[in-house]
């Protein structure tokens, strides 16, 4: 079982706050929105992550545990 | 599929006359199956039953509603909207949902240069609704919608009053509403419309959920194209065997497609999947004049070089292979004398500001890339330092915007971008360095909505 992240794009208006507690992942394109560098969370950073979920002020970027189903 | 010869005495049995008499013959066997309904007997109900015999709900399921999901995955049919997903497959995981099924027809069409669907919803509506209702009964839906451009108050009217008819005959086992949706490129995307008819905006939502989990009143929905659904009543009638008797084995039966641009009799034809598109523009007379490429599958498509294009199967792995999209069977013919990158840049705007405005990089990334393009085409590629650099910088854009929105929106405008600077690298770096090519003095030939209003001050 694996972590992966993901972006709801249409919650996420770009306040960069993810970008800034998970760089390891999460860049951010030339307009402030996050590119996720890798979907899946290496173990190190899971708990980093989870603060980077906690810390979106639109509740845009998710953790989920991955079940290979979704694309 | 054995066909019950018609009782000579009496009134016929129920179970008689949801058999199809002898009469009824299936269309083809090839093409054109669909289009062969198109006139000759009188229209409405009337006519369409003495063609295709009455609506074999019942006689079909015979006490078991998922047989028409088997014939369906037998059939090997797939949707007609542009995704090309089994259609079988997707009724046999609507039907294992919990709860009442919904049943959505999409007839919205949001391509601008397709005009298949509304040939079948005015011409042919009770093909459309007979599969709507025989997927209703199959996935054991209590509701079904039709969905349609709501600007066309004609269509409107028209479908109301086929669904009328068909109301007053007793024939459909659930109600069917004929719903308009906002006329938006966006809106005929299938979550779009269950959005819609949730109570809120025809645009896209975030999924998971897709429809078929969670659509309509959170039950599991069932979105068809309205062209699938009119094959499904077809295959109900005549099996799946006969659809298999068109088509390739790994891309059965017959589809629609719309042939524009240059060539000798624009229109919609109906043909055997797997027929190459030079075949294609053939069926429509041939090029009118001497042409550079082919558009297939429309805005979400991709040009193709007319060398490369032409011994091309119409599949969706045929034209995948080839760097191409069926998407909904559209093909627009490209006249030598035009400019492709200046036709590519208006399609382009075009979808930029059909962006339903929901997804940053959509939002700020296919206005940029309308831009560039736009640069390219009519004004030479990047001023100044950047000079020299336009393609490039068309080329990150693509990177930087492609899957990053929550509908196909943005991935549709950078695959028709793509296309462009792989299917005409010469112009295109003929434009970057020396600007616009002669091409600009014919007018631009895609169409557009509005296209009369626009403001086209750099063509």
């Amino acid at each position: 079982m694996s972590l992966t992240l993901r972006v709801n794009p249409i919650a996420c208006v770009g306040h960069g706050m993810c970008a800034e507690l998970l760089p390891e992942v999460i860049e951010l394109d030339r307009w402030g929105y996050p590119i996720l560098t890798a979907r899946t969370v290496p173990r190190p950073l899971v708990d980093h992550a989870r603060r980077a979920v906690r810390a979106c002020p639109t509740l845009a970027l998710l953790l989920e545990q991955s079940t290979g189903k979704h694309r | 599929m054995a066909l019950a010869p018609r009782s000579p005495r009496g009134p016929r049995s129920p179970a008689e006359r949801n058999q199809a008499p002898a009469r009824f013959r299936p269309p083809g066997p090839r093409v054109p199956r669909l289009l062969a309904g198109i006139g000759g007997l009188p229209p409405g109900l009337e006519g369409h039953e003495l063609r295709y015999g009455p609506l074999p709900v019942r006689g079909l399921a015979r006490g078991r509603p998922g047989r028409l999901i088997d014939l369906a995955e037998a059939s090997g049919l797939t949707g007609r909207g542009g995704a090309g997903f089994p259609t079988g497959r997707k009724m046999r995981s609507v039907a294992a949902g919990s709860g009442s099924k919904v049943v959505v027809a999409n007839g919205a069409e949001g391509e601008p240069a397709s005009r298949k669907d509304r040939l079948l919803l005015t011409m042919l509506p009770h093909l459309v609704l007979d599969g709507i209702a025989l997927a209703a009964e199959a996935v054991g839906a209590s509701q079904a919608y039709l969905c349609v451009h709501g600007t066309e108050d004609n269509l409107l009217h028209h479908l109301d009053r086929a669904v009328l008819e068909r109301q007053a005959a007793g024939l459909d086992p659930v109600q069917i509403e004929v719903v308009g949706l906002p006329h938006r490129y966006v809106s005929s995307e299938q979550s779009s419309i269950v959005q819609f008819l949730n109570g809120g905006p025809a645009v896209p939502t975030f999924s998971p959920p897709r429809p078929h989990e969670r659509g309509v009143n959170g039950n599991p929905t069932l979105v068809h194209n309205v062209e699938t659904l009119a094959h499904l009543a077809l295959i109900a009638r005549f099996g799946d065997r006969w659809f298999r008797r068109a088509g390739l084995p790994s891309a059965p039966g017959t589809t629609l497609v719309t042939v524009s641009g240059a060539v000798r009799n624009p229109g919609v034809y109906e043909i055997e999947l797997g027929t190459s598109a030079g075949q294609v523009v053939a069926l429509a007379d041939g090029p009118s004049e001497p042409l550079q490429a082919l558009l297939i599958g429309g805005y979400f498509g991709a040009w193709l070089p007319v060398s490369a294009a032409w011994p091309v199967p119409m599949t969706h792995a045929g034209l995948k292979a080839a760097g191409g999209a069926l998407g909904a069977g559209i093909v627009i013919a490209l006249p030598a004398s035009c400019c492709p990158i200046a036709e590519t840049a208006r399609v382009i705007r075009y979808l930029a500001e059909e962006t339903a405005g929901q997804c940053g990089p959509c939002v700020f990334g296919l206005p940029a890339l309308a831009d560039a393009l736009a640069q390219l085409a009519f004004s030479g590629g990047s001023p100044g330092q950047d000079r020299g650099r336009s393609l490039a910088e068309i080329a990150g854009l693509i990177r930087v915007v492609e899957g990053r929105g929550a509908c196909r929106h943005p991935d549709g405008a950078t695959q028709l971008a793509r296309s462009m600077l792989r299917a005409f690298p010469a112009d295109s770096h003929r434009h970057e360095r020396q600007g616009p090519c002669h091409g600009l003095a014919r007018p631009p030939l895609l169409p557009l909505p509005g296209d009369e209003e626009r403001d086209w001050d750099f063509r």
